[in-house]
């Protein structure tokens, strides 16, 4: 009995917990990806490079607050800073749309030629971060590292199984339930949010309703750069903040938003956990959780691991494949133009 | 007009990398020209599949990735104890993998409806991956416990090095063919994702297979097509030649080596273009583009359109991973972690739009001249950051952020150009005729 | 002078060959006029030039006397001109609330006694307004376009083959609704493939023949003249 307690301890520490806060963060990130492909109907390359940037003001401000003594307490001073990033984000993407993606809408330019615009911009906002910051990793979260440390968990319980629960993936999971909690509140209730549903359903239609497009667009921006900055600040928090991992990380994204449903923000999420759940799972070593389970003195030679996590991609890409060969549009139908 | 323009631009490229050679060195010069040969290469590939199909291959990088692995496979001498330690038992399991996953496929289309038949495919894949799982993992112990510092690999198969330049593009086109089966006829920015993906997972099996490339303990020492610099510096008709040209023979010889390879490169960029200029003005190449610029008419005149976009996609694949195998053989060395998709793939693209996407020429020349600003963005840029701050100290902040900095411009001018380019010369130097 | 008056109009699409040639419009309040004739006769090309959709070459567009052949179609809508497009006329993942409330986008006031009245006036429509307008039958969906379109509280409705692609049962309601809201003092606008049951419930009908006025009468009328009934309507 206390051996399934500890074998379902060591898959909740090393499991659930990283692979929810890993999901809450490609579910903003996918949200992202999906509301520019509903509004704007491309496929963004540079989202990573979006997240970054807001990540990487983040980080900046932060570092600017840390020294003046500002600081939340237990909670990491990122949180503060917050705001800043999103409002940096916001500003170069306004400015990405004005002096680029402005021009292929009037011309109505076919989808794919944006997508190939964006890998563009990708490569202007990633020469940007680095020269803002370098290529450096760096850890900005402060504050309290933990909820419940391992050691304690294990004298509180008894078991000798740790179970340690990290501010940052608490964090991450209360921010992000807020984050879509806001997103879908704005966009089921008000009259902004709704009109950009609208367009997303039926440009022409919109249109004649007279919904004014470039305020869709607009907002459409804004709110991505908040959720980039938002998704790519938690990941940053989670992990750390190194420019790179950011563009590696848009492989994932996609396709959680694929998987979901390109254009529906609940298969976004839905995308995203699914993705993360997959991908922890199937590269964890299960050779703990077998050991506990398996019989008394007996344990595995191997790590028990499905796959490596240097095969991680793969993960994401295999599920991308499985539904794209069994339902192009998504596990909530997404767009199938 | 256009027929006026290439040559004119060739002959403006040609300018651009003799004056490397006068004002930095004739080493740099070939150097830029070599490498600028094998990009025209990656481009031609890239060009083929967007600009005759549409098609958006974003795994550039993995096709040019295989290629280098090719390079090893095909001409490294074998492993004789890596062979009798895990050899067969790798090639078993690979085989046992292929085996279930056909199984599976076949499978799925002759299991009766009324079974849960994605239960058993399912059921048969897992035991399929663990009785997989049970051969490779010991014999992939075995093979890299063998001599680890030094070999720790199966090797190749020792064959003369040009061969693989063939193979790269076989293998390649393998790849492109299983990708291309999946994501073609579905939306085209699936089939980008798709590549996307297949780009990553080819890049991190040459990182963390080390039985099969040694991982990123890199190869080196890779067999060469042309003679070491060494031998050509002890061999006395050599030293005769310079002499007569009045040349240093150890300077001499690195720039006969690179003429020599790119002689290599030439011909085979000749070899390239000519077969995809008589296949595109060929009755297939003409429906090629039909299909391109009207693909709903095209399929309603009874055109496969999926089986047409399919072959041109692993034909521009398998030209990628010709280009892949040509640099490595061109390198020397096989090292993973230096396939980078912002290099490989983003680059390229930037190549074939400023080139001229639907030009062959207008590839080549992208490829060389993206290729030789890739290059000498660092270099002019300290330079004229030096220039600009020539009155302040060597210490001066300012001048010290600026050129730290340099390094990441290129990123951002290749972006820059790829912008300015779609935005105000979307047909590129050279536009499609 | 009649509420709507189109006259004159020539033009065709961008830059493109005319398609509509010296043909004229009109509608008067609370009047029903169908558009019938073959197919490509210019029939939905007539109604989007009154829109505002096509580049007239000459001609003019008047609404209540006012010229508005200059304005675009969003600002026809202000002007009072409600359209509904043939296809894709709806918003399909947002409900069918959502999709009157996006009808009246362009409203500042309240618009709650309009949506009374469009689910007043069209039942299914309030029985169904909490689900999304794409999970609906063909019938309903046309019902929810009209009531989008019906949002801005126009005083010309145009509808461009409302009963296409559904059943006899569902057109004649949808016909009937039509009257229904002839009847609160809209003028109606209408082109129609099903002629005949069109013009039974015309005031006015237009037959167009490669866009000109070939026939202009009473929907009554039209039905009667033999000539009509021959070559339009299949004896």
């Amino acid at each position: 009995m206390v051996d399934i307690l500890n074998a379902l301890v060591a898959f909740t520490n090393f499991v659930i917990i990283p692979a929810s806060a890993y999901g809450a963060q490609l579910a903003i990130g996918a949200l992202g990806v999906t509301l520019i492909y509903g509004i704007l109907r491309f496929s963004n390359f540079a989202h990573g490079e979006t997240m970054a940037f807001g990540t990487m003001v983040v980080l900046l401000v932060t570092g600017l607050f840390q020294s003046w003594g500002i600081s939340l307490g237990p909670l990491p001073t990122a949180l503060l800073a917050l705001p800043f990033g999103i409002l940096g984000a916001s500003a170069l993407v306004l400015f990405t749309d004005r002096t680029v993606y402005k021009f292929y809408r009037r011309v109505k330019a076919a989808p794919v030629m944006l997508v190939i615009v964006s890998m563009g911009v990708m490569f202007m906002m990633n020469g940007i971060i680095r020269m803002i910051v370098g290529t450096d990793d760096r850890r900005f979260a402060d504050g309290e590292r933990f909820i419940i440390r391992a050691r304690d968990f294990k004298e509180m319980t008894g078991l000798s199984e740790g179970l340690a629960l990290r501010t940052t993936q608490v964090l991450t999971i209360v921010v992000a339930i807020a984050t879509v909690a806001l997103l879908f509140w704005f966009l089921n209730k008000t009259r902004t949010g709704k009109s950009m549903r609208a367009y997303s359903d039926n440009e022409d239609l919109a249109l004649l309703s007279g919904i004014n497009p470039e305020r869709v667009v607009m907002i459409t921006w804004l709110v991505v750069a908040a959720l980039a900055t938002v998704a790519g600040t938690l990941y940053g928090l989670d992990k750390s903040f190194k420019p790179f991992v950011y563009m590696q990380l848009l492989l994932p994204i996609f396709a959680s938003a694929i998987v979901g449903g390109l254009g529906s923000p609940i298969g976004a999420i839905a995308g995203g956990f699914v993705i993360a759940f997959s991908e922890v799972t199937i590269t964890y070593a299960f050779k703990k959780v077998v050991t506990y389970l398996g019989p008394e003195g007996w344990r595995p030679d191997g790590l028990v691991q499905l796959l490596s996590t240097d095969y991680k991609f793969a993960v994401s890409f295999a599920i991308l494949i499985i539904v794209l060969l069994f339902k192009p549009t998504g596990l909530f139908k997404g767009k199938s133009v | 007009m256009t027929m006026s323009r290439t040559p004119i631009y060739f002959a403006i490229m040609a300018c651009l990398i003799i004056g490397v050679g006068i004002f930095e060195s004739w080493n740099n010069a070939l150097f830029i020209l070599n490498f600028g040969l094998i990009s025209a290469i990656m481009a031609l590939g890239v060009n083929l599949q967007w600009g005759y199909a549409g098609l958006f291959n974003v795994g550039v990088v993995g096709f040019v990735a295989l290629g280098g692995l090719s390079v090893v496979l095909t001409s490294v001498s074998p492993v004789g104890e890596a062979w009798a330690a895990g050899g067969m038992r790798i090639l078993i399991s690979l085989l046992l993998a292929v085996g279930f996953i056909a199984g599976a496929i076949i499978g799925w289309s002759r299991i009766p409806k009324n079974l849960p038949r994605g239960l058993i495919t399912a059921v048969w894949l897992i035991i399929g991956f663990f009785s997989f799982r049970a051969l490779f993992d010991p014999a992939v112990a075995a093979i890299e416990a063998v001599n680890p510092a030094q070999t720790g690999f199966l090797g190749g198969l020792g064959l003369p090095v040009l061969l693989a330049w063939a193979v790269g593009g076989l293998m390649a086109a393998g790849v492109g063919w299983l990708i291309g089966k999946t994501a073609l006829g579905l939306r085209s920015d699936y089939l980008a994702i798709a590549t996307l993906g297949i780009g990553e997972i080819i890049i991190a099996v040459l990182k963390n297979e080390d039985w099969l490339s040694r991982g990123v303990k890199n190869v080196n020492g890779l067999p060469r097509p042309v003679p070491y610099e060494i031998d050509l510096q002890q061999s006395e008709t050599f030293v005769g030649w310079m002499e007569r040209l009045g040349a240093d023979p150890v300077t001499g010889s690195t720039i006969f080596v690179k003429l020599l390879y790119a002689v290599l490169f030439l011909s085979v960029i000749i070899l390239i273009v000519t077969l995809m200029q008589l296949a595109l003005n060929s009755p297939w190449g003409r429906m090629m583009r039909a299909i391109r610029d009207n693909e709903t008419a095209a399929e309603a005149m009874g055109k496969d359109v999926t089986a047409r976009h399919l072959q041109i996609f692993v034909l521009g694949a398998a030209i990628c991973g010709i280009a892949g195998a040509m640099m490595t053989t061109l390198d020397g060395q096989l090292t993973p972690a230096s396939y980078q998709p912002l290099r490989f793939t983003f680059l390229v693209w930037v190549m074939v739009i400023v080139g001229g996407s639907g030009n062959n020429w207008g590839a080549v020349l992208g490829g060389m001249f993206i290729w030789f600003l890739w290059v000498e963005v660092e270099p002019i840029s300290i330079f004229l950051v030096n220039t600009l701050t020539a009155g302040m100290d060597a210490t001066h902040p300012i001048r010290e952020g600026l050129l730290d900095r340099v390094a990441y411009l290129r990123p951002l001018t290749m972006g820059l150009i790829l912008l300015l380019v779609l935005r105000f010369s979307p047909h590129g130097l050279l536009p499609e005729k | 002078m009649s509420f709507l008056s189109a006259t004159n109009m020539t033009g065709g699409y961008g830059a493109g060959p005319d398609i509509l040639h010296d043909l004229e419009l009109s509608v008067d309040k609370g009047e029903i006029a169908v558009i019938v004739g073959p197919n490509g006769a210019g029939k939905s090309t007539g109604m989007k030039a009154v829109f505002g959709m096509l580049n007239l070459r000459e001609g003019a567009v008047k609404l209540d006397g006012t010229d508005i052949t200059g304005l675009s179609p969003q600002e026809r809508v202000h002007k009072g001109m409600g359209f509904v497009p043939q296809v894709r006329n709806i918003f399909p993942t947002m409900s069918v609330r959502e999709n009157l409330e996006m009808g009246a986008f362009i409203r500042d006031d309240d618009f709650e006694p309009t949506i009374e009245q469009v689910y007043e006036l069209f039942p299914a429509v309030y029985e169904k307004r909490n689900q999304n307008a794409g999970e609906l039958s063909g019938g309903q969906r046309q019902q929810v376009a009209v009531g989008r379109a019906l949002m801005t509280q126009p005083k010309l409705l145009m509808l461009d083959e409302p009963t296409a692609g559904v059943s006899p049962i569902v057109m004649d309601e949808l016909f009937d609704r039509i009257i229904e809201v002839a009847k609160t003092g809209i003028s109606i606008l209408m082109v129609e493939q099903n002629a005949r049951q069109a013009l039974e419930i015309a005031d006015k009908g237009y037959v167009l023949v490669q866009g000109r006025n070939a026939y202009t009468d009473t929907g009554e009328a039209l039905l009667a003249d033999p000539e009509v009934r021959r070559t339009f309507l299949g004896g």
